[in-house]
């Protein structure tokens, strides 16, 4: 089947009357949970639509300069033209990953939808393991994704037809990263939409990558919708890589529930994109858990990114840790929004929150907002925001022993960064988006002929870089 | 002429701090300026080194043969001017290491010589940890960050000795150090200095020019040099104070 074409309806029309004229294919091969609530999540998406900058927690991001644009919506995979193994090779060494692609929004894997690797986690396509794993979706599947926070995940719950499942057993620790590499490569301004459920049962734990990436110029906006759900004492890593085209728009939603002594560790790593909202949900639902919520962002031109971070402590004895620290430069702009709420019976929560930029030049902007919001009488909260620009008294000790003024500013850039960096706990992962940090820092990062990790190229020696470890 | 600063005037914000300084200095000289706070004299080793926001409106800085007032900060760094800072800055996520390196092939660049080996550049750290007794630790750290005052002085000299200037300029280099530290600082300065560089000291007192002593002893007072003399001078001035000379500065 052809991709619907727009007509010239507005996004949200266009998405409607998609739902209602190819409303059985999309439902084919459902299961009655997913089904039903669809037309209910549909029904909310008529009532809301998707957010625009009049509405409050939208107020700095102008998301309707892309929803107002053209784009097509494949309601069936396309045939891939290139060879796809080659795209999605993998090329960070000593990084043996268990690779997930997923090609234009849709599962790609040429031999199976569904797979139990050797250590017993399950991978595949929403789809295929919802037939797969009834009972799992009965359990998990649009519990905590909440469709009135906006028409995004409305939609969302309401169209989606592919997306990444992943279940790791109680007890079982997976052996490798599993590694969804996301590419957008269409000849058409692509509207994306992926809906992930990630199950890690008792005692488990995960690595995961999850690297969006576009590989033309092409305009797209993707919607992804993520459903985590982390079993008592099971321990979740996930890093989030951007690196999409100046054109392309990424609204990445993530709602996160921990049980008791389980931890949790996001790095949302923001390289390029045209325009990105990141949504972190977390639900600390069992005494002793713990969340670490980190990311980076390094943004130019008119590029801008948005992160949305909610914390609920809703039991006692959780703690959790945000860092989010950003280099703007030119006209970039950034949102930061930290929520951290303490329930009334969270006592002994210890919740810190932190959110530092750097802003190159005066035309770049950053609107950044820590908030806490507290009901318990017996916990620990801290929170701070810092804007400013490179430190002069260091930039000149720096060029007092012989360095550039350009090499001075890297160096400077580049250890503020650092310290998000160094909480990459696998370490080739580690030095390979530091190597990319660099590589932004001077401008050399574009949108690669392949996605974020597969740039191939070895890096050049820059005279800042020295590991000391290698000497 | 190594050094060569002729009717040097030198502006913060528009208010004029160093208003018509001359000063002097050969290869293999070792010239101390000293002055009560305030007179200009961390100024006067800003403008020498470069620093942004200290406008020179009047007067040239020669240095080999180059009038220097317009040249980058950097660029006189690699023609072999250094500066111990009063206060060294820390710099977290920047190590040691790393910030040494860079800038070692910085000063390589600009000579045309190929970046330094990784062993070479290990030995070279390890053979001029040991003239300043800094601690092994120290040099995986970041820069300045954590370390004590001493240790930040040593630091530099350290740093001096990495790079091997033809002009240094120490400022208050003694300051907040016990004499345990400023007699390692002094050995350090000592066995760097040859025939073929210079030392600027700047300080208050006395002690450290026990320790490395002077040729010359200038009096830095409202933006000028008002007496120069020889290393006798500064035990005159340990003795005396400054009162006399700005008596005798104002008849």
């Amino acid at each position: 089947m052809n991709p619907i074409e727009s007509n010239q309806l507005p996004l949200d029309e266009m998405l409607i009357s998609s739902y209602e004229m190819s409303r059985e294919t999309i439902v084919r091969g459902d299961i009655s949970k997913v089904e039903l609530m669809r037309d209910t999540a549909l029904q909310h998406f008529k009532t809301n639509r998707f957010p625009d900058s009049t509405h409050e927690k939208w107020k700095n991001t102008e998301i309707e300069n892309l929803t107002c644009e053209d784009f097509v919506q494949l309601i069936e995979p396309a045939q891939a033209d290139r060879n796809m193994d080659e795209l999605f090779r993998c090329e960070v060494h000593n990084f043996d990953t268990e690779i997930v692609s997923m090609l234009n929004g849709w599962y790609h894997d040429s031999n199976e939808k569904l797979r139990t690797l050797p250590d017993g986690v399950v991978v595949g396509s929403f789809k295929a393991a919802m037939n797969a794993y009834p009972a799992l979706f009965e359990q998990y599947y649009g519990e905590i994704a909440q469709n009135t926070l906006n028409g995004f995940t409305a939609i969302n719950t309401a169209l989606v037809q592919d997306g990444v499942f992943i279940y790791v057993p109680d007890g079982v620790n997976a052996r490798k990263t599993l590694q969804i590499i996301k590419m957008i490569d269409l000849e058409e301004n692509l509207f994306v939409q992926n809906r992930n459920l990630i199950i890690l049962g008792r005692n488990s734990s995960l690595s995961l990558m999850h690297c969006d990436d576009s590989i033309n110029q092409h305009s797209s906006l993707v919607n992804t919708v993520t459903e985590i759900f982390v079993s008592e004492g099971a321990r979740f890593e996930l890093y989030k890589l951007q690196n999409l085209n100046d054109q392309s728009g990424l609204v990445n939603t993530t709602f996160i529930r921990q049980m008791a002594d389980s931890t949790v560790k996001t790095n949302t790593l923001t390289f390029n994109c045209g325009l990105i909202r990141n949504t972190i949900h977390i639900n600390l639902d069992g005494s002793g858990a713990h969340a670490d919520v980190l990311g980076l962002y390094l943004m130019d031109k008119s590029q801008h990114v948005d992160n949305q971070i909610r914390i609920n402590h809703n039991q006692p004895n959780c703690t959790s840790n945000e860092l989010f620290k950003g280099i703007l430069d030119d006209q970039a702009s950034a949102v930061f929004n930290g929520y951290i709420h303490v329930a009334r019976d969270a006592q002994k929560t210890n919740a810190y929150q932190n959110n530092n930029n750097i802003l190159l030049k005066p035309t770049a902007t950053i609107n950044t907002k820590p908030f806490l919001e507290i009901y318990a009488d017996d916990v620990k909260c801290s929170h701070g925001a810092t804007i400013g620009q490179l430190d002069q008294d260091a930039m000149f000790y720096l060029r007092s022993r012989g360095i550039s003024k350009a090499n001075a500013r890297l160096l400077l850039m580049y250890a503020f960064a650092s310290d998000i960096i160094s909480e990459i706990s696998i370490e080739p992962l580690r030095n390979r988006i530091d190597d990319m940090v660099k590589k932004r820092l001077r401008g050399e990062l574009s949108v690669c002929e392949k996605c974020v990790l597969h740039c191939g190229s070895p890096e050049k020696e820059y005279h800042f870089d020295i590991d000391y470890s290698k000497l | 002429m190594l050094l060569n600063i002729k009717n040097l005037h030198v502006a913060i914000n528009g208010k004029e701090i160093i208003k018509g300084l001359n000063l002097g200095v050969n290869k293999g000289e070792v010239h101390a300026i000293m002055g009560p706070n305030g007179t200009g004299k961390s100024t006067l080793a800003a403008a020498i080194t470069g620093r942004e926001g200290y406008d020179i409106t009047q007067g040239e800085i020669w240095y080999k043969g180059k009038n220097i007032v317009e040249m980058p900060a950097e660029e006189r760094a690699n023609e072999g001017i250094f500066l111990s800072f009063q206060y060294p800055v820390e710099i977290p996520g920047v190590s040691m290491t790393n910030f040494m390196r860079t800038a070692i092939n910085a000063q390589r660049e600009y000579r045309g010589q190929a970046p330094i080996q990784a062993g070479d550049f290990l030995r070279m750290m390890e053979e001029k940890k040991k003239l300043v007794d800094i601690h092994e630790k120290l040099t995986n750290r970041s820069v300045n960050e954590g370390f004590s005052g001493g240790e930040k002085k040593k630091n530099e000299i350290f740093q001096m000795a990495m790079l091997e200037p033809t002009l240094a300029i120490l400022d208050e280099t003694d300051s907040g150090l016990d004499i345990d530290a400023l007699k390692v600082v002094a050995r350090g300065v000592n066995q760097l200095r040859t025939s073929e560089n210079a030392f600027v000291v700047i300080t208050h007192y006395q002690r450290l020019l026990e320790l490395i002593v002077p040729d010359f002893v200038h009096v830095l007072f409202d933006g000028k040099i008002i007496k120069s003399g020889g290393r006798n001078l500064a035990l005159e001035l340990e003795e005396k104070g400054y009162e006399w000379i700005k008596q005798e500065h104002l008849v």
